[in-house]
């Protein structure tokens, strides 16, 4: 049986469908059987990230509606093998989903995959509600800014009340995510620091992904940074988090400013 | 970076946590709960409006939501003309 894990934040833009895309692929490299699941139906963007775009047949709405197969509808990653994406539908709107439909997906797909990484829409509505709703464990993704951290409490409160798990008196498994972190503002208390987000959320920490350029790049070319770059210091954050997700004890590093003392002078920023 | 900035350690992340847990410490209070100055806001006014005809448009209220405190403030311009026969209740 595979573990289901929601990727989620409340807030959009945060980093939910990136963060999947990448621990996605560390675990799939791993040797793990893994599939993505897009719950943005309506505003599908996990095939661009993933660099499946051309090769939707067909996607989520139709498997929970029986128009396809499963086996039809999951795109085989080109890079690794063991990834395996299931698109949202992009025609569609969110009330097309069902509790059944998806409860039905989700129980073939735990049967056969080591993990169902389910990437949510933003917002706290049916469709991240049922993103979640047949979850084991929890990524949440947040930013050090004052409205991702609010909108992520929301999110766990959900959480902890809207699950199958929580219905039936167990817990979601949760664990935050810190992306976009600025080490160099951090220090200069211009940014919460991540001592800050964990006190407020009172949420263990699955890693920390410093702000990259290297995110953007892998974006522009449809690949997960964690395979496009390994070696950048966000993908090799996303390796780090992954091994936690699986259970290793990885020591947590948090990211410090990379500045000479010629681009301190003069004010640069680093990648 | 201004040659300010390069001592001065204080940024606004401090002020971002404090707004933070206080406002998180309210909303998770109240996250099943019915919004306790609705409530009050319409009670009040049902229990002035059995005395004095008030005007909607006349009652200004503001709240203000501390660590440990808050404060509802009720402000109703009651005309003079509006008040109903004290004795007839």
């Amino acid at each position: 049986m595979g573990k289901v894990v929601v990727v989620t934040s409340g807030k959009g833009g945060v980093g939910k469908t990136t963060s999947t895309a990448a621990l996605g692929a560390v675990l799939a490299q791993s040797g793990k059987k893994v599939v993505l699941i897009d719950f943005d139906v309506g505003l599908r963007n996990l095939d661009l990230v993933m660099g499946a775009e051309r090769r939707v047949v067909f996607d989520l709405v139709n498997v929970t509606q029986g128009q396809a197969k499963l086996a039809q509808a999951l795109i085989r990653d080109k890079r690794v093998e063991s990834l395996f994406l299931l698109p949202a539908s992009q025609t569609r709107d969110k009330d097309a989903l069902t509790e059944e439909g998806v409860a039905g997906v989700i129980n073939a797909l735990r049967d056969k995959f080591d993990y169902v990484l389910c990437d949510s829409p933003a917002g706290i509505e049916r469709g991240a509600q049922l993103a979640m709703r047949f979850a084991d464990e929890a990524v949440i993704v947040t930013n050090p800014e004052v409205s991702s951290v609010r909108d992520s409490d929301r999110i766990i409160g959900l959480l902890d009340s809207k699950t199958l798990k929580a219905e039936k008196g167990e817990r979601v498994t949760k664990h935050v995510l810190v992306t976009r972190y600025d080490a160099g503002r951090a220090a200069r208390g211009e940014m919460l620091s991540i001592d800050d987000v964990l006190e407020i959320l009172s949420v263990p920490l699955l890693g920390i992904i410093p702000e990259s350029q290297g995110v953007l790049r892998a974006s522009n070319v449809g690949s997960p940074v964690t395979l496009n770059e390994p070696t950048n210091a966000a993908a090799r954050a996303y390796a780090d988090a992954a091994k936690r997700l699986e259970g290793e004890d990885v020591p947590m590093v948090t990211p410090v400013e990379k500045k000479g003392l010629l681009n301190r002078l003069l004010g640069r920023r680093v990648a | 970076m201004k040659l300010l900035d390069f001592f001065k350690r204080g940024g606004s992340a401090p002020v971002a946590r404090e707004r933070l847990q206080v406002l998180l410490a309210y909303e998770r209070n109240n996250r099943n709960q019915p919004d306790l100055v609705a409530v009050l806001r319409e009670e009040i006014i049902a229990v002035i409006a059995k005395h004095v005809q008030v005007n909607q448009d006349d009652v200004k209220i503001t709240m203000d939501r501390g660590a440990t405190t808050s404060t509802l403030e009720i402000d109703i311009h009651i005309p003079n003309a509006g008040i109903k026969a004290a004795a007839a209740i």
